[in-house]
């Protein structure tokens, strides 16, 4: 990903001053309309702690940096596209983990479930001759049955959820030892959905085409959803993003999603497991961030007596945001296997958890509850990612890896820390 | 003032294991009437509050709503009715915004998606109407301070267009300047018609905005008091019972000695 690149500030030309505003309290924060608005605004909430997603970025770019300067290679086609195909397997596990650090719980049994996951689909696949689609799909239930066992045990009886996890943690991962007892590993047939999640799978076989296509989508899905919202808005007399804050957003996701798609096309294409999971990112975040349940979610973060006195079932919320995350270790086990195309009796190990734990914190979601997003799964999964991988590059022991990750885990923490300071001395928190 | 009350609670009593929380308690409220619930501590007011909350079911005893006997044994039995409590933690998600804590659990929605436009539209329609002056609709409850955040939750209660609000000492922890803004709101939901139920320690707010004083003693009534026409010494004295205490026999031992 390059970062010289900078974009000329479109000149704000076609704001209409907004009808009639009544007085306004003189304290208030009123944003100013037009391009300079958007300029004060960035500059206060710099100010006042509000980093957001700036501090991943900026370590995300000097990442690149560094290990572009020590290996030529880090940046070159073949490698992001390497880093794109292994991001989605923890990324489906942080996905699930971002719904339930939302919730201000942890789940340590993800890495467990998605191992235990792998072993199922495998001996239903290869032992059992089960077809592939059905046998994945019985995989993502099992989680789902999991993780609302493990939900229920919280929600119900009032077992701390790390102690719940953690039994999952240890009980889940010795049933998959018990499974691949005899072998130690089951070979899948790379088929069906395991074929899709192979290295060699690209989207659209790896035309040219297709990487322009997502990226055209994406950068339509974004300028369309903003000026629909921002024509419902005027309408409705709220304020609303200037237009020229649109245009500069999305051009800046224009950059980055053309300029990755022309650096994936310099090899094969786009993976078609980085496809799913981008899809699956999307949908996470329309769901958590459109729908009530997402909104329960976020409640429940933020106060649980205020969420039962709002009349939202406490037990129901915390079942299914644990189910979810065990959906989601089954999907990212099923990723697993299928870029091993076995189900062995490593996988699932305590260094996935802690690595898809690490990216969801390094992406800023709050391991507190109630704050974050579910973009932090990609951003911070790329961090991780990004570090293991130019390591290997450099032919970096294992053990130094782990220290460096923890490093970054530990640096993110600290600025997340520091900027919720900041933010409360000067009251935005 | 409506002939027939909005609520009306008739002879009701209470008991939790050996504790005679309430003891026949009667009470009346009005449409566009502030009845300010008062009493020592462990006079049964909150009691008498979750009773009507629907938090504790009454053991003994009616509950009218408009005339009509009803039985309220759930929250929700109460938030059906249009009875709506705010109580004194104010029980707002810090994280959520305003919007988002005004319709929490009572979101609109849109092709089934938040629909935030209406949301946020509603409740500036709120807020302005209450006179209610915050930074932003939009910043989260985190960051306003300890009136705002009074404010909010009371506003938080009038989405559901209640017909009664109970107020759990609304300003116990303010300052003179948020407990002026919240007195004015009070005073605007008489207007706008809504009864209310203020449990307060402060007598002076209580005889600022109150039209009836009800004093609760010992989990029993203990006067009936029109602020008009009332002084906070005999409010006062109701409440501590000054017929039989410490004070008046004192007073009374004295002026038999003056003799």
């Amino acid at each position: 990903m390059s970062s010289d690149k900078t974009t000329v500030s479109t000149p704000a030309s076609e704001e209409v001053p907004p009808p009639a505003v009544p007085a306004v309290d003189p304290r208030l924060l009123v944003r100013e309309q037009g391009f300079a608005g958007y300029i004060t605004e960035f500059k206060r909430r710099v100010k006042g702690g509000e980093l957001g997603s700036m501090p991943v970025v900026a370590a995300l770019i000097i990442i690149c940096v560094v290990f572009q300067l020590s290996n030529s290679r880090f940046l070159s086609a073949g490698n992001i596209s390497n880093i794109g195909y292994y991001l989605a397997g923890t990324g489906m596990l942080s996905i699930g983990l971002v719904f339930v650090l939302l919730l201000g719980e942890i789940d340590l049994s993800v890495a467990s479930v998605s191992g235990l996951a792998a072993a199922i689909f495998a001996v239903f696949t290869t032992n059992h001759g089960m077809n592939l689609w059905l046998a994945a799909l019985l995989t993502i239930v099992i989680g789902v049955i999991i993780g609302a066992f493990h939900g229920f045990f919280l929600a119900k009886i009032g077992v701390p959820a790390f102690v719940v996890t953690l039994a999952g943690f240890l009980g889940w991962n010795g049933l998959m030892l018990w499974l691949l007892r005899k072998t130690g590993s089951i070979s899948v047939a790379d088929k069906g959905p395991i074929k899709i999640m192979d290295m060699n799978s690209f989207f659209m076989n790896g035309d040219i085409a297709g990487a322009y296509i997502l990226a055209t989508i994406g950068v339509a899905l974004m300028l369309g959803t903003s000026l629909f919202d921002q024509t419902r808005r005027r309408k409705a007399g709220v304020p609303y993003r200037a237009t020229s804050e649109i245009l500069l957003r999305t051009v800046l996701l224009a950059i980055v999603s053309y300029g990755v798609a022309a650096l994936l096309n310099n090899y094969s294409g786009v993976p078609d497991s980085l496809v799913i999971f981008l899809v699956i990112l999307v949908i996470a975040d329309f769901v958590v961030r459109r729908t009530t349940f997402g909104r329960k979610v976020f409640a429940l973060g933020g106060s649980l007596e205020a969420s039962r006195r709002a009349g939202i079932s406490v037990p129901a919320v915390r079942m299914a945001v644990f189910s979810i995350a065990g959906g989601f270790a089954a999907l990212g086990g099923l990723f697993v296997a299928g870029q091993i195309q076995t189900a062995n009796t490593q996988a699932g190990s305590g260094n996935d958890l802690m690595l898809a734990i690490a990216a969801v914190v390094i992406g800023g979601t709050s391991l507190f509850g109630g704050r974050g997003s579910i973009w932090s799964a990609l951003i911070g999964g790329l961090v991780i990612e990004a570090i293991q991988n130019g390591l290997d590059l450099l032919n970096m022991d294992q053990s130094i890896q782990y220290m460096i990750t923890g490093a970054v885990l530990l640096a993110a923490v600290i600025i997340d820390s520091v900027s919720r300071r900041t933010q409360r001395s000067s009251g935005r928190a | 003032m409506s002939a027939t009350p909005v609520l009306a609670l008739r002879g009701v009593s209470k008991r939790f294991g050996a504790v005679q929380a309430l003891t026949d308690v009667e009470l009346e409220v009005h449409a566009g009437e502030v009845v300010a619930l008062v009493g020592d501590n462990g006079a049964g007011k909150s009691t008498l509050v979750k009773t009507i909350a629907g938090v504790h079911p009454i053991d003994e005893g009616s509950i009218e709503w408009e005339g009509k006997p009803v039985d309220i044994v759930r929250p929700q039995d109460a938030q059906h009715l249009g009875i709506a409590t705010v109580y004194q933690d104010l029980a707002l998600c810090d994280n959520l915004d305003v919007v988002g804590n005004l319709f929490l659990g009572r979101e609109l929605l849109r092709a089934g998606t938040l629909d935030e436009v209406s949301m946020e539209k509603r409740s500036r329609e709120l807020l302005d109407t209450l006179s209610i002056r915050i930074p932003s609709v939009r910043i989260p409850i985190a960051s306003l301070s300890g009136g705002q955040r009074q404010v909010v939750a009371i506003a938080r209660a009038l989405i559901g267009e209640p017909k009664i609000v109970i107020l759990d000492e609304p300003t116990a922890a303010l300052g003179v300047e948020q407990t002026a803004q919240v007195l004015d709101l009070v005073e605007r939901l008489r207007e706008r018609g809504l009864g209310v139920i203020l449990i307060s320690h402060n007598m002076a707010d209580v005889m600022a905005v109150a039209d009836t004083v009800q004093v609760l003693r010992l989990g029993r009534n203990n006067g009936t008091f029109d602020a008009k026409s009332t002084t906070n010494e005999e409010i006062i004295s109701a409440i501590t019972g000054a017929t039989d205490n410490a004070v008046t026999r004192r007073l009374a031992r004295n002026s038999e000695a003056a003799k």
